[in-house]
């Protein structure tokens, strides 16, 4: 069974967000990148499949030599390769392509993608790839099993579950569940030095254009300051939310 | 304890000299330290009981001889990749981190390097899995500073040894497995031997009431006509040498450590400087809290290039003793002021289990004094750089 895990590199959760070039750039000055926690439930259930199943896991970025360490990560943490296709990301349809590119040459039995990359949050990168090799796509999957060419799956939906079976092979948008948070491994110092001698190839993207254009971004409003009205100031409170909050 | 925040501080970007291997060694240390080690680290250390559960963890990540080649159940990392893992986990707390230097530098490393092929394959592997825990006696009652003096020694007796004496101040003594004890023989020449748990005649009571290292277990280790089989003497290096060049190597780990420590004391320091509001004002927004702040970061940081820079060293075998002993004495000094000053910038809060720095504060009380005395390290350089001894 081989198994193709997708690896959206992006900014730690902690991190400060800044725009640059007139709010058209994210700044990724002194921020931290980590593997998107979507994908890291799915490359955890993936080294489960090694370890249960003899699975082979070749986990996926399209990016620049930047997502490197991401990548030796997910090899420290248990893949057996890395594939890094040497592409600026530029919107979710030309990362499908590339994506689907590898999968076709690279014959994987099924695909693990997150639900969707912390980033930029499009949610589309899974069902774009199912899409293009004509695969079935199960997303907000939350359980998997595969037994022989058949696979099950528990979705997640609004309140509740559904259950659904698909032939191999598939796409998965994987999220928490898939794994829970307890499973998710530390790399360890052993599992650091085999990532070294393991193979990260690079390869060059295909021809793939991208389909969006992002105009600018823009941050929240930073949340006001609190102003505490004495409980017994109902005259005060009326004024403020009249005077000043203007709500009523 | 209240939740573990930690941001490391890198103030000259000293990030850039690492290599990603390295940071991702450091990152899943300090990912491991906030899982395992805080969130329970202040009750242990309140209940004076060491965390015994966290062996298997410690082992796991790979805390247990990481620079012992893989072949012997180690990662074969590098030193900057140890003195890395050392700093994230003294950071946490300087007990568990004496746990990790006891088992690689003072147990695995003596063994891997003063010891035949059939020693390493028999205790290396068991070491690094966590399965064995380990100990170091060298230090006794009336030779601690001068261990040359030591009294502990044994005859010969056929294939066996006869081992008497005791060694006190023993880190991980009371529940160790083996321990790598340093003896005289009968020439008066000290030799390493590996003594196990159950061999008759040998006991390990356990040191109570200490202020420091509270998290750590302490002990004695007595040797009553222990008959120890010839084997467990580790062959290929004697004299005082030989327990000296352990001392380097968890030396070296300790500078880290305690820059580690400190870290931890200047960030929690920072972090309530700018929440805490007197007079209208932050206390951060005040000369003598920035004074305090400022000298802080300052020193973490001349610390930082410093054991850096004797990583580079020693992973080319060219860092002296005398060089590890400027780096432990320097990084254990400013982290005992650092915690020192940092405590205060936290007021009546600072005294309080909730945060960790009068923890970090008493256990570097240890630091100070194991692995060679502050003043002893001063000694050291002096003699280097004066060509005279002035311990006698
Ligand atoms: C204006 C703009 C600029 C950008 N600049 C950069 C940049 O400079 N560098 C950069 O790294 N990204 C950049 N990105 C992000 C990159 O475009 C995203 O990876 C891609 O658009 C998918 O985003 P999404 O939110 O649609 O992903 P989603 O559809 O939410 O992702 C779902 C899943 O698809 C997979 N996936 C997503 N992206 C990738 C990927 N790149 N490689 C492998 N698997 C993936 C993951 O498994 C992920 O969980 C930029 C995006 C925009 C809009
Ligand atoms: C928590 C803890 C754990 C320990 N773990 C271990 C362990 O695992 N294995 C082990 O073998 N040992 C261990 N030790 C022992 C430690 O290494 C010794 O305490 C240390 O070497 C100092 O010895 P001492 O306590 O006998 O002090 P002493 O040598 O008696 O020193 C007392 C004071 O005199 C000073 N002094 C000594 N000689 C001179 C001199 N020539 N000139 C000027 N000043 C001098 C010292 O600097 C010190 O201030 C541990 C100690 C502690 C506290």
């Amino acid at each position: 069974m081989k198994v193709l895990v997708c690896i959206s590199h992006v900014p730690d959760t902690t991190s400060k967000i800044n725009f640059t070039n007139n709010n058209t750039e994210f700044d990724k000055n002194g921020v931290q990148f980590v593997i998107n926690p979507y994908d890291e439930f799915g490359l955890t259930r993936a080294v489960w499949l090694k370890e249960k199943q003899g699975a082979s896991v070749t986990v996926l970025n399209v990016g620049t030599a930047e997502t490197e360490p991401t990548l030796r990560k997910a090899l420290a943490i248990g893949a057996d390769e890395a594939i890094r296709v040497d592409a600026e990301p530029t919107d979710a349809f030309f990362v499908a392509q590339q994506i689907a590119a590898v999968a076709k040459e690279g014959e994987y039995d099924l695909i693990i993608a997150g639900r969707e990359s912390i980033d930029y949050n499009g949610g589309q990168v899974g069902g774009m790839v199912a899409a293009l090799l004509k695969w079935p796509f199960i997303n907000a999957c939350v359980g998997m099993e595969i037994e022989g060419d058949k696979a099950s799956f528990t979705r997640e939906i609004d309140g509740g579950k559904e259950k659904l079976s698909a032939p191999l092979p598939f796409v998965i948008g994987g999220q928490k569940g898939l794994v829970e948070e307890s499973d998710l491994r530390i790399p360890n110092m052993r599992g650091i030095m085999q990532a070294r001698k393991k193979p990260l190839a690079v390869k060059e993207a295909v021809d793939a254009e991208a389909k969006t254009k992002v105009g600018d971004f823009a941050k929240p409003e930073p949340k006001g300051a609190v102003t505490m009205v004495d409980a017994d100031n109902m005259e005060e409170l009326v004024k403020l939310l009249h005077e000043k909050a203007k709500v009523i | 304890m209240a939740s573990d925040l930690f941001e490391a501080p890198d103030y000259y970007l000293v990030d850039e000299l690492l290599t990603e291997e390295h940071k991702l060694v450091r990152q899943s240390t300090r990912d491991w330290v906030k899982k395992e080690v805080s969130p329970v680290i202040e009750e242990y250390a309140q209940k004076a009981e060491f965390p015994k559960h966290m062996i298997k963890g410690l082992a796991d990540i790979g805390a247990f001889g990481p620079y012992i080649p893989e072949e012997y159940g180690g990662a074969g990392l590098d030193q900057i990749s140890y003195g890395l893992m050392m700093q994230e986990i003294e950071r946490g707390d300087s007990g568990i981190r004496s746990t990790c230097s006891v088992q690689s530098s003072l147990v695995m490393y003596p063994i891997y390097a003063y010891g035949n092929e059939a020693q390493r394959k028999k205790y290396l592997p068991k070491l690094a899995s966590g399965e064995y825990v380990g100990c170091f006696g060298l230090t006794e009652p009336n030779y601690g500073s001068n261990p040359g003096g030591m009294i502990t020694n044994y005859k010969e007796d056929g294939d066996h040894i006869i081992l008497n004496g005791a060694k006190m101040w023993i880190s991980n003594a009371p529940f160790a497995d083996i321990a790598v004890v340093w003896a005289k023989n009968e020439e008066g020449r000290i030799h390493g031997v590996i003594v196990e748990r159950g061999m008759e005649g040998f006991t390990t009571p356990e040191t109570h009431n200490k202020w420091s290292l509270r998290a750590s277990a302490t002990g004695e280790l007595v040797f009553e006509d222990v008959r120890v089989p010839k084997e467990n003497i580790l062959p290929n290096k004697s004299g005082l040498g030989a327990p000296l060049g352990c001392l380097d190597s968890a030396r070296y780990g300790i500078a880290w450590g305690a820059l580690g420590a400190a870290m931890d004391c200047y960030d929690t320091a920072l972090r309530y400087a700018k929440e805490r509001v007197q007079f209208d004002k932050p206390i951060a927004a005040y000369q003598l809290q920035q004074k305090k702040l400022a000298e802080m970061i300052t020193e973490i940081t001349k610390g930082q290039l410093l054991v850096w820079r004797l990583g580079q060293l020693k992973n080319e075998g060219r860092a002296t003793t005398a060089q590890i002993s400027m780096a432990k004495r320097n990084s254990v000094e400013i982290a005992l002021k650092i915690a020192r000053e940092a405590r205060q910038v936290l007021g009546g809060m600072g005294i309080t289990g909730d945060y960790s720095i009068m923890r970090h504060m008493m256990n570097l009380e240890s630091v100070v004094t194991y692995e060679g005395t502050h003043d002893i390290h001063l000694l050291i350089t002096g003699l280097d750089i004066t060509g005279h001894s002035a311990f006698k």
